[in-house]
């Protein structure tokens, strides 16, 4: 053992001076990153993003306050076991550890959920993972930000009210919920039954067994039962079969909406024609013509130092969201040493608050070029999730188009349930939640 | 030299049957499991024990419950994942629902219903063989997994199917930091291992491999292969849901369903191929080698190559390798790991007069 792990502290010291992260004023970010298995192309894309956004920061900026972003991918192929391990090795590096752990999948931020609250280092999952870590007093060192699945699920039914002309129209309206058979499908159900109960609509859940490439009797039963909606909350190959078989049995493609997760470059030119119309939900836009792009493509791409060999992917769906994520963290880096003095690197914990403090509104979301781009944000000791807004994208056969202003969730009713649902984990678990009014 | 064992007479039956004739044997294995229990937790660092070794012995004992199925007795699964699945969702459940469960209890209670559902997977054994049995246990491998998402009482009415862990203690004492949970599983796995070794010796070890061998013949002589074959099922379930249940408890903290796919049924295959078909020994390096060698080639890539190479480059090349060693070891040596390690302790017994 003892003999292994010399070679493996000689390994990384060697791998140390390749990167060159052995200087002091530089802020380390592991990434657990996935480019190979079945989401290995969304993994690349979103991953993909995030770094060419630091690696724009450290271009144009030099750093945040002059410390350097560095980071380390290491590939967890979407394994719950591949991701712990990567955590356990991403902890300890760079001069003061691992700044922030983002795995960009649930199973993964479900193994590592007890784990982050002993390093102290905080965890973000933006738009996916444990819904109700929204609730900061009982989570504090996981943010599912920008919005969870219960903000979209009602973002998505507001949505649709808006479209049959007001909330009140939606009663005796039907709408098809087509789901992934996973834990990650699931997590719909409860949201959607209460505000079914709430606007009076009735809902048909069905679903589509893992991987989902076919679904011709889930199709066959929406042609038999006509709802006026169907959410798809699909993932990876199923969004693709699922609006080619809508073509094929005659189902309005413009009455097809997705969340997130169904809704990418990803998903719709594999489906071809079939996918003209369809709209999906996002927390970023697609597109090019931001200026965080336009910066990104400047100092990036143009030194030939982008991280996808594939340059038409800049501005899509999934690599726009890697900048979303690539400006959080950046930004509660920026917090963070506003408190705790800059031009040195933080600790997890130190970025932790910088990240509870975050406040991006329109006003500073303009100034990093993100206008329109994402959200605006605001982070509260109670509140880790900050938001909940979400825009609407109709896929025109080339390119996504914005559809909608920002849509908002029923806040006061997600609310309730995440803290309903906290309060049952903090009292199986033991916990005492923080009283984050004597915090601020 | 080292294994000469001139000079070592056995004056009894109970000497000449022990599981290690060889004093240099038995003097090996004190020194390797003193290592493993004192000096790696006082000198491994965290990420060794939480990340690596954990996880390899949850493997290794997986892996034996597959090879006492496959290796021993002869039949064929690729439902040892969905067992996993019982042992794991069932010590969790019995503990949830049952106040003061001891975690003992709990995870062997997980591991009897792993044993049930085995039994219940295991009889169409009695009929099909080979190929055909191996499609029946993959639909044990899709079934148990369908039925803990389909039923929401498994995993307690969580909204995501996921299940958190209790916390482990024993006695009043909390086992949380990762050395004692490194222990905790050391010694389960390790008294199962002895179990599993000297039940392969025994009367119901003999009458699987017997099966295995040839099952008419053994009829013929007095096996009852109905009996051999559930039994087989029976204990290879139970180790692979004790295994499930170390899994969610003492390694990952929080489980679902779909992390026990078929995919991990593969893996576990994989093991007992790589490491050595009917072999207790092979079990453990045979998980070592699956669980080891993808974080050693990501680990080397990086710190060869650091960031010169496209990450994406990276992982597909990790692949590449992983699939090409694999086939490499398959053709130098198909019987496995283990069988190279026995290879050289013969050539060692006579060494340096081979002839």
């Amino acid at each position: 053992m003892k003999l292994k792990q010399t070679a493996l502290i000689g390994a990384t010291i060697a791998g140390l001076l390749a990167t060159g992260y052995a200087a002091a004023q530089e802020q380390f970010i592991g990434l657990p990153s996935y480019r190979v298995g079945p989401f290995g192309s969304n993994g690349a894309s979103l991953y993909g993003g995030w770094i060419d956004y630091m690696a724009m920061v450290n271009a144009r900026d030099g750093g945040v306050n002059g410390v350097k972003l560095t980071w380390e991918e290491c590939e967890t192929e979407y394994n719950n076991a591949r991701g712990v391990e990567c955590y356990e090795r991403l902890k300890n590096k760079g001069p003061t550890g691992n700044t922030v752990f983002q795995p960009l999948s649930t199973g993964i931020t479900y193994s590592v959920l007890e784990k982050v609250a002993q390093d102290k280092i905080p965890m973000v999952t933006i738009g996916y993972g444990r819904t109700d870590a929204a609730d900061g007093s009982v989570f504090p060192w996981v943010f599912p930000m920008i919005t969870t699945y219960w903000s979209q699920a009602s973002a998505i039914v507001n949505y649709i009210g808006e479209k049959v002309g007001g909330m009140e129209n939606l009663k005796g309206k039907r709408i098809a919920l087509l789901f992934h058979d996973s834990a990650y499908g699931k997590e719909s159900h409860a949201i959607i039954d209460k505000l079914a109960e709430k606007h009076g609509f009735e809902v048909q859940k069905i679903a589509v067994a893992n991987p989902g490439n076919e679904q011709q009797a889930q199709w066959l039963q929406i042609r038999q039962s006509k709802p006026d909606y169907v959410i798809l909350w699909g993932w990876g190959v199923m969004n693709a079969t699922a609006l080619r078989t809508a073509a094929r049995t005659g189902y309005s493609r413009d009455k097809i909406v997705g969340v997130w997760w169904s809704g990418s470059e990803e998903d719709t030119i594999p489906a071809g024609d079939a996918a003209k119309g369809y709209v999906a939900a996002g927390f970023n836009v697609a597109g090019v013509d931001y200026p965080v792009i336009k910066d990104i493509q400047t100092h990036v791409y143009a030194k030939n130092a982008g991280n996808l060999e594939d340059k038409s992917r800049v501005g899509s769906v999934l690599y726009n969201r890697g900048v979303v994520h690539g400006i959080i963290t950046v930004e509660a880096i920026r917090k963070a040493q506003e408190k705790f003095g800059g031009g040195k690197p933080l600790t997890g914990e130190q970025v932790r608050w910088g990240f509870e403090n975050l406040d991006l509104d329109s006003a500073k979301l303009e100034a990093l070029g993100a206008a329109g781009f994402m959200p605006d944000l605001k982070i509260t000791c109670a509140d880790h999730e900050g938001g909940g807004k979400v825009k609407f994208q109709q896929w025109d056969g080339a390119k996504w188009t914005v559809v909608s202003d920002w849509v908002e969730a029923d806040r006061p009713l997600v609310r309730g349930m995440i803290e309903e649902s906290a309060a049952a984990y903090a009292k199986e678990k033991g916990i005492t939640p923080r009283d984050c009014a004597a915090e601020s | 030299m080292l294994y000469r064992e001139a000079g070592q007479f056995k004056a009894s039956y109970q000497e000449d049957q022990q599981i290690f004739p060889i004093r240099q044997d038995r003097v090996g294995m004190a020194v390797v499991l003193a290592f493993f229990f004192v000096a790696v937790p006082l000198f491994a660092n965290q990420y060794w024990l939480q990340a690596i070794l954990i996880p390899v012995l949850i493997f290794s004992l997986a892996a034996i419950g597959l090879n006492i199925l496959t290796g021993y007795a002869g039949q064929l699964s690729l439902g040892s994942a969905a067992f996993m699945a019982v042992g794991a969702f069932g010590a969790y459940n019995f503990m949830l629902r049952i106040d003061g469960m001891p975690f003992l209890l709990g995870i062997l209670l997980g591991g009897l219903c792993a044993a049930l559902v085995g039994v219940a997977f295991g009889l169409p054994s009695l009929r099909i063989k080979g190929f055909y049995l191996a499609v029946a246990t993959l639909a044990a491998q899709f079934f148990i997994v369908w039925a803990l998402v389909k039923f929401p009482w498994f995993s307690n009415y969580s909204s995501s199917g996921v299940i958190s862990a209790q916390r482990v203690e024993i006695l009043g004492y909390a086992f949380t930091t990762p050395e004692s949970k490194y222990l905790l599983t050391l010694a389960i796995v390790a008294v199962l291992a002895l179990v599993a070794k000297n039940l392969v010796r025994s009367t119901t070890g003999r009458s699987w491999m017997a099966v295995r061998d040839m099952d008419v013949a053994a009829e013929v002589i007095g096996i009852r292969p109905m009996r051999a074959k559930l039994s087989a099922f029976a204990v290879s379930s139970f180790y692979c849901g004790v295994a499930g249940a170390l899994y969610a408890y003492t390694y990952l903290g929080t489980v679902e369903p779909e992390g026990f796919s078929l995919d991990l049924s593969f893996r576990i295959l994989f093991m007992i191929i790589i490491g050595g078909v009917g072999s207790i020994l092979g079990s453990f390096l045979g998980a070592a080698f699956i669980v080891l060698l993808p974080i050693f080639l990501n680990v080397a890539m990086h710190s060869v190559f650091g960031s010169a190479m496209p990450a994406g480059l990276g992982s597909n090349l990790e692949l590449i390798i992983f699939g090409g060693l694999i086939i490499f070891f398959l053709i130098v040596e198909p019987h496995g790991l283990a069988r190279l390690w026995q290879l050289g302790k013969d050539k060692l017994r006579l060494w340096p007069f081979p002839h």
